[in-house]
């Protein structure tokens, strides 16, 4: 297959950026979409231009590294799937495909593709945790957990902090990112003593960052490649009124 | 310099005893002098972001750096099928003895036996800590916590998060850790890489790193240094490694004075999707979980060219139960390895390649889980389509985001077709030299998790890395760095104006115009893949003499020639992953030569390191006991020259036996 690409080529965070035009040829349907731009990226070298600068490293759909808006879709038209997962027989020969960075301003470009997310981690350091020191742990089998608490708790905890989210709002909102997280703890008994606390510090660092507020359109969940569900953002909403209420010192 | 000389510092006294009475008798940091105590971790996978919330939790300064974006990435992250850990909750005879001994059976008897039975002895609070920090572990309905066999075990001790174990682990230490950066215990670094390690007075007492997004170099001290950068799979270029996973951290300490262990044994995953063309960049691992239900078979017939299904069953050769009845399936991953390599090159693979065999789920899906799903129902006589309904739904459950991401790849559905895999390499087990403190033999310089070489001998048991890289995090470097950091309270921190921290600055910074200056031809891609091709055809499943000899002669041919064709576009002072990869690509070119140096030096099988020349009549690796039951230790002493460490092993707990699964 030959595929015509517009990509965004931006030098830093400083400069201005711009849609540049490639042509690849000889694209086989089993490549990854990832490994289409290695091709590119060697090309170019062998050219002596400048390669295209995107993130990505486990390739296998876990780390959350990858971060392309493709034909204005994050992670590219596939439910469910990154884009390191997405394959070129999800395209076809002749194919022009825009590809640009997550565009959030709490998401700033640092060059082309790559953009600046240590705002989730921000976000987990306020709250998203159960602050328990290593060797308090009790036997593991000492506090049983029923099965659909569970794997409802596992659902949530499979959120990947790849951004999709917030790249596919048109508030750039959080708000999916910072749900999973308070779910996962609000539906474990370890996450019960913090659970106040936690919903409040974590929706007040979420709006210190940046990011807009949710109107429930429900664009986070359809493009999320791990499909974490908007029912999270339904609790954290309870979970966040629920604390406000109760907990009038904070 | 003076001659190294290796002592592991085992503690003396019975084997269940050594580490009960080490952590009573080490010396301890009292709270104050902790708060004046700076350590350096580097990496943040499961081994340095348990390290890093840890040592915070317990008082010391602590910075982190990671190459990623954020800590959460690091490549533990991808690990699938388990952890394990003996609890024994399934009443199957379990127990630490029981985890050691598999351990060091299943390393082939080149592990140190106290370091295993740490091991063994604190897998169990790791779960509890775990579970205590919010991991959600499979669980069954009475809210009890579940596990599954690997290979290597006649016990079910694998505790796991349905294929995404290693993502759960790690959030969990990344929440700790992020609760200490929140707290300003910790200082993290992301998009950081190190590149040289600072010696003062011979003790390590810093690093160099690199902010990849400036370029800027930075000087960082640290009383103590921590490297947990995990293992060096990608020096074959295709591994299931993340693409970001190098040896630059381990080989810059390397060249500082640690020394480095067993390189050769590196460890090939039996179950791995097939490589599809030239493209690929990386394999995908299909977790060894599948092997508890998957049956492996390829047909018995050569070039068989009928679609799996068309296949009748008594013309399938279900290899490894017809060769390991005792263990089936279940056999090591090096024996599964070797035994699907034997099949393809005697012409039994499947695939357009051949270079492929079967893992095939219907029999399990439809006698196993469609019966038992159908008796719960009470559906009788269900017929095939309904045992093939209700089967799936359990075996989706189980392993639903594997069998989803292989038919991504693959473009094919595994509840279907039988997937197709093959062996790829995943894991090292060889890496810096550590004694029982997890010290290198650089003073104040340790090494945790993948990085080190000290558990799992020649052949890592499934479900074992996440066990490790957690334990030393979490449960041993907290007691022993007490060890030297008692010793350092007077020390005060060193401004990094001193002249090694110049020196080593400069050092680096001169590599790096070295490597951009060259304006060659070729790209750090291209001679990664190079690389790649001779590690994997001469230092791969199988080796022999002649071809680890040519292997030598290639990489350094290779060596030569990236350093004076190398093209590396971009500027220095800026974002440049072109950068950063030529880097990591001259570092395992060097490694490559010191592992076919290894390999070479191992006149015996043993493990993941079978050399063609010894081996038994069925095809089983022979161990030489008398003459190599060492761990080799390679020290650095200039360009392409190394000298020979041996570190005995003594069993004295064990028997050693010829490892037999049949």
């Amino acid at each position: 297959m030959t595929i015509n690409l517009k990509v965004w080529k931006q030098k830093n965070a400083k400069t201005s950026g711009n849609l540049e035009t490639y042509k690849v040829d000889h694209v086989s349907p089993d490549m990854s979409f990832l490994e289409m731009f290695d091709v590119l990226n060697e090309k170019l070298v062998q050219d002596n231009k400048e390669p295209i600068a995107f993130d990505h490293d486990c390739r296998e759909g876990i780390c959350g590294m990858c971060s392309m808006y493709i034909n204005g879709q994050p992670h590219g038209p596939l439910e469910g799937v990154t884009t390191c997962q997405l394959h070129m027989r999800s395209f076809s020969d002749g194919d022009t495909i825009v590809v640009e960075p997550w565009r959030s301003a709490a998401f700033p470009v640092i060059k082309d593709l790559v953009v600046d997310r240590t705002a989730f981690d921000r976000i987990i350091a306020s709250g998203g945790f159960v602050s328990v020191n290593t060797g308090n742990a009790q036997d593991a089998n000492n506090l049983p957990i029923g099965k659909d608490k569970a794997d409802m708790a596992f659902a949530a905890a499979a959120c990947i902090g790849c951004g999709a989210c917030v790249a596919a709002c048109k508030n750039a909102s959080a708000m999916l990112f910072v749900s999973a997280k308070v779910s996962q703890l609000a539906l474990l008994p370890q996450g019960q003593p913090e659970r106040e606390s936690r919903a409040l510090n974590m929706v007040a660092q979420m709006d210190a960052e940046g990011f807009g507020a949710c109107t429930n359109t429900g664009a986070c969940a359809a493009e999320c490649p791990k499909e974490i569900s908007l029912d999270n953002i339904a609790r954290l909403n309870r979970e966040f009124l629920g604390a406000s209420i109760s907990n009038q010192e904070v | 310099m003076a001659t190294i000389k290796l002592d592991a510092k085992v503690p003396e006294g019975p084997i269940g005893e050594k580490w009960t009475k080490y952590k009573s008798s080490v010396p301890l940091v009292n709270p104050a002098n902790k708060r004046s105590l700076e350590i350096i971790v580097v990496g943040t996978g499961l081994a340095g972001a348990s390290a890093a919330a840890s040592l915070a939790e317990m008082g010391y300064k602590v910075k982190t750096f990671c190459f990623q974006d954020s800590p959460r990435r690091a490549h533990s992250i991808a690990a699938q099928g388990g952890i394990n850990a003996a609890k024994n909750y399934q009443n199957d005879g379990d127990s630490t003895y029981r985890l050691f001994y598999d351990t060091i059976k299943g390393g082939d008897y080149r592990a140190r036996e106290g370091n295993v039975h740490r091991l063994a002895e604190v897998s169990a609070n790791i779960i509890d800590q775990c579970v205590a920090q919010g991991v959600p572990f499979a669980r069954d309905y009475g809210g009890m916590l579940r596990n599954r066999s690997f290979g290597g075990t006649q016990v079910q001790r694998t505790f796991y998060a349905a294929g995404q174990t290693g993502q759960q682990l790690l959030l969990g230490a990344y929440s700790a850790l992020e609760r200490q950066i929140g707290k300003g215990s910790v200082i993290n670094y992301s998009r950081h890489e190190m590149l040289e390690v600072v010696k003062i007075d011979g003790k390590a007492r810093g690093i160099i790193a690199r902010n990849l997004i400036t370029g800027e170099l930075e000087r960082h001290f640290g009383h103590a240094v921590l490297l947990c950068t995990g293992g060096y799979g990608n020096v074959f270029y295709l591994s299931t490694n993340a693409m970001g996973s190098n040896v630059t951290a381990g080989w810059k300490a390397h060249k500082q004075g640690a020394l480095f262990a067993n390189p050769c044994f590196t460890q090939i995953h039996p179950t791995c999707i097939p490589v599809s063309g030239d493209h690929q960049s990386k394999l995908t691992l299909m977790s060894e979980s599948l092997r508890n239900d998957g049956r492996i078979w390829v047909p018995k017939q050569k070039d068989d060219k009928r679609a799996a299904n068309d296949i009748p069953e008594e013309e399938r050769d279900y290899y490894l139960e017809r060769r390991y009845p005792a263990f089936g399936n279940l056999v090591p991953r090096d024996i599964a390895s070797r035994a699907a390599k034997e099949r393809c090159d005697a012409g039994y693979g499947v695939g357009v390649t051949k270079m492929a065999v079967y893992l095939d789920f219907k029999s399990n899906l439809i006698n196993k889980y469609g019966r038992a799903q159908a008796t719960k129902l009470g559906i009788e006589n269900p017929d095939l389509d309904t045992l093939i309904r209700l089967g799936k739904e359990v075996v989706k459950e189980e392993y639903g985001n594997l069998f989803d991401m292989y038919k991504q790849i693959t473009g094919e559905d595994p509840y279907e077709v039988p997937m197709m895999i093959y062996p790829a390499v995943h894991y090292t087990m060889g890496g810096v030299w550590v004694d029982y403190n997890l010290m290198t033999t650089v003073p104040g310089l340790y090494c945790l998790g993948e990085a080190n070489f000290s558990d799992h001998g020649a052949n890592r048991l499934g479900a074992s890395a996440l066990m490790q890289g957690l334990s030393d995090g979490y449960f041993v470097i907290p007691y022993t760095i007490g060890a030297y950091l008692s010793a350092e309270i007077k020390t005060k921190a060193i401004p990094t104006d001193h002249e090694a921290f110049v020196e080593a600055e400069k050092a680096t910074r001169e590599r790096i115009e070295k490597l951009i200056n060259i304006k060659g031809k070729q790209s750090p891609e291209s001679f990664h893949k190079r690389l790649g091709k001779i590690m994997w055809e001469k230092c791969g499943m199988a080796r022999n003499e002649k071809g680890l000899t040519e292997a030598i002669a290639e990489i350094q041919a290779l060596k030569k020639e990236f350093w004076s064709d190398l093209r590396v576009l971009g500027d220095i002072d800026g974002f440049n992953p072109e950068l950063d990869k030529a880097g990591r690509v001259a570092d395992f070119i060097e490694l490559g030569e010191l592992m076919c140096i290894d390999a070479l030096n191992r006149n015996e099988s043993c493990g993941g390191h079978f050399r063609e020349e010894y081996q038994e009549d069925g095809g089983e690796a022979m161990r030489d006991d008398e003459n190599y039951m060492y761990v080799a230790a390679w020290e650095h002493k200039g360009e392409s020259q190394w000298e020979l460490h041996k570190e005995e092993l003594k069993y004295e707990n064990i028997k050693i036996a010829q490892r037999n699964y049949k």
